[in-house]
């Protein structure tokens, strides 16, 4: 065993990066589920995130155009969704999984031409003398701009969930949209609104995932990425800072697992491999046990009457 | 949707015209991953292509992909078999006991099983490639070539087939480099490619410069390409795409041979159950290209040993070789029987490490 051959710094730098695909796909599904709609389909919007953002960024050679694209179409998917259950009433669970079934399909179909190719490098941000400090330049301040997004939209939802009256119209939604209604809140709008949100945070998270984490296309890249997420959101009770806990912790730990693997630790490997679902569920388990607050109208077909 | 397809056109011969459904040899496959992984799917893939391309119209052929390993598999064996299908090829490992259960319910279908070694019923055959063969190849390569003498391999399952590419790369790289030493990361899974990644970087992080896999995709690849001097080998495809850096050689999986063929005995209604172990010299298994990054003599050396494997007179496990617990194995020029090397679950003296149970 030789534990020295791990550099923390190395390792912290590439669970951030191993942890974004994951993090921004539960934001978004987060704001999705708080505004009261179970959208299963993240799974598929991340692939089809994945795969728009490979062909674009390799057409234009541009990974920015890449990420905008991916999450143009990912939301534009996700209002397929937003159509389907909000306005003519299907049912929410089978909707989204058909959506990721789709997604894996309709992905598959664009990739075609691209699963040879290779994707224009995306600029690592460089933040000056941050980047050049010891540990902290490699581990905090020498990532993509992505990487860096996903935190300040993580803080940016926890704010507007908690302090916007906007968040707070969109939680009402989520709770109870028959009052909402009743209220004169536009409740069918206000949750497109957030479903074409969470489309866009689900293909900025696939795009993530093709253009930095593994840089190429490959059919059914994701992998279950966009359950994980899913099962994140619900683990964290809804809360942003625990969801950003959950992908840490399930990112680190999967990083973490495969270099112990290397550095040859003595636990048998079926432990270590089974270690980031175990340890990131039992954390989230524990820490909500007291707060299981899922929104009241989660799920539930909303039909106005008036 | 091609197995819609299939079933709908089953329907129809099955309604208008059973007898005559004779006329055209209909071959499924089933697949682990998609043909689009750029490896293992992909090359299995060509060889149901090479099928339809030699046959023409006597034949049709289905796939359908991304089939889980276990009992989904038994589902969708059964609506091939279903639909008249004649001879079915079942692409993973992890299809063994569904295709020998589904084999047993309809014996007029042939099965072909890759890399298995069940075959329980008359109709059900086995085949295989000697991929440890390549390893040995590729294995001289890696020796010579790793400066940190940190070889990594990124291992999916602990199966014997596995244990034997590890085994063989670190033999022949240990045997060109007596301080070569080989790093193996379990990911547990085929096709994964976030965490194929993953497992390339953190070998990478620790100081590895040749990465060999036996996983499907080509992510490990496009990981090693982000690090200058990291060298890896295409698997079970050429990847010649990432060529001339991080590949530099590849071991390729060739199945069309032997596809044709055994649809050729299902036409010709001479098919018999056979367990077939196909290596570098009957082409099942050939090394891709050697690029100029790998100076002369390497290269010269590694296709030497390629030849020795194809004309019999080298086998890849040649004695003296030791288990890892130091117990010998195969005494001075002894070679392995297929016996021990089908159920082999040790690793040869050398590597550190477990092999996961």
């Amino acid at each position: 065993m030789d534990l020295s051959a791990i550099n923390p710094a190395a390792l912290l730098a590439s669970l951030m990066v191993a942890a974004t695909p994951i993090l921004l796909a539960a934001i978004g599904e987060m704001v999705v589920e708080k505004s009261g709609v179970l959208n299963l389909g993240v799974e598929g919007m991340m692939i089809t995130g994945a795969v728009t953002g490979f062909a674009v960024a390799v057409e234009t050679q541009s990974p920015f155009f890449g990420f905008v694209a991916a999450a143009a179409a990912s939301a534009v998917l996700s209002l397929v969704f937003g159509f389907l259950t909000l306005k003519l009433l299907s049912n929410q669970v089978a909707t989204g999984l058909a959506l990721t079934l789709f997604g894996l399909g309709l992905s598959a179909l664009i990739g075609q031409a691209y699963a040879e190719q290779r994707p224009p490098s995306t600029a690592r941000l460089d933040l000056g003398f941050l980047s050049d400090l010891p540990f902290f330049g490699r581990v905090l301040f020498s990532h993509d701009p992505i990487v860096y997004l996903s935190l300040a939209l993580l803080v940016a939802v926890w704010a507007f969930l908690k302090f916007a009256r906007l968040g707070l119209v969109l939680r009402a939604v989520g709770e109870n949209h028959d009052a909402a209604h009743a209220l004169g809140y536009k409740v069918v709008r206000i949750r497109m609104i957030a479903i074409a949100f969470g489309g866009a945070c689900a293909g900025l998270g696939g795009a993530h995932l093709s253009l930095v984490r593994v840089a190429q296309w490959t059919d059914g890249m994701t992998a279950g990425a966009g359950w994980i997420a899913l099962a994140i959101v619900v683990f964290a009770s809804w809360k942003a800072q625990r969801v950003l806990l959950g992908a840490y912790l399930f990112g680190g730990i999967s990083v973490l697992q495969l270099n112990l693997q290397v550095a040859g630790i003595p636990v048998p490997v079926e432990y270590l491999s089974m270690s980031p679902y175990i340890i990131t569920i039992l954390v989230l388990v524990l820490i909500s046990r007291s707060s299981t607050a899922a929104p009241a109208s989660l799920g539930k077909p909303f039909f106005a009457t008036s | 949707m091609k197995l819609m397809k299939s079933l709908m056109t089953a329907a129809v011969a099955l309604g208008v015209a059973a007898p005559a459904m004779a006329d055209t040899t209909k071959v499924g496959f089933v697949y682990v991953g998609t043909p689009g992984d750029g490896g293992w799917t992909y090359e299995h893939d060509e060889g149901r292509k090479a099928v339809e391309e030699h046959f023409g119209d006597k034949v049709e052929t289905t796939f359908v992909e991304n089939v889980a390993e276990g009992p989904d598999a038994e589902r969708v064996l059964t609506q091939m078999a279903l639909s008249g299908h004649d001879l079915i090829f079942t692409t993973s490992f992890g299809y063994m006991d569904q295709t020998n259960a589904v084999a047993a319910k309809f014996p007029d279908i042939k099965f072909e099983h890759a890399t298995g070694y069940k075959r329980e019923h008359p109709n059900v055959s086995t085949y295989g490639a000697r991929f440890y063969e390549g390893r040995a190849v590729i294995g001289t390569i890696a020796g010579h070539m790793t400066e940190s003498n940190k070889i990594g391999y990124i291992a999916s399952f602990p199966i014997p087939e596995v244990i034997r590419g590890i085994n063989s790369a670190y033999i022949h790289a240990k045997k060109v480099n007596p301080d070569a030493e080989m790093k193996v990361i379990w990911v547990f899974s085929w096709f994964d490619p976030a965490k194929e990644a993953d497992a390339a970087a953190a070998l990478i992080e620790q100081g590895v410069d040749v990465i060999m896999q036996h996983t499907d995709s080509t992510a490990p690849m496009a990981k090693a390409a982000e690090t200058e001097g990291v060298i890896a080998f295409g698997q079970a495809s050429d990847m010649a795409q990432f060529a001339p850096s991080p590949r530099v050689s590849s071991i390729i999986d060739n199945w069309a041979p032997y596809y044709i063929e055994r649809t050729q005995a299902v036409m010709d209604g001479t098919w018999e159950q056979v367990d077939t172990w196909g290596g570098i010299a009957s082409g099942m298994v050939k090394i891709g290209d050697i690029t100029d990054a790998i100076p002369a003599e390497v290269k010269a050396e590694a296709m030497a040993i390629e030849a020795s494997i194809a004309d019999g007179s080298y086998h890849a496990f040649t004695g003296p070789l030791n288990k890892q617990d130091g117990t010998p194995w195969l005494a001075e020029g002894e070679t392995a029987g297929d016996g021990d090397l089908l159920g082999m679950n040790f690793y040869v003296e050398g590597i550190e490490g477990d092999i996961p149970s």
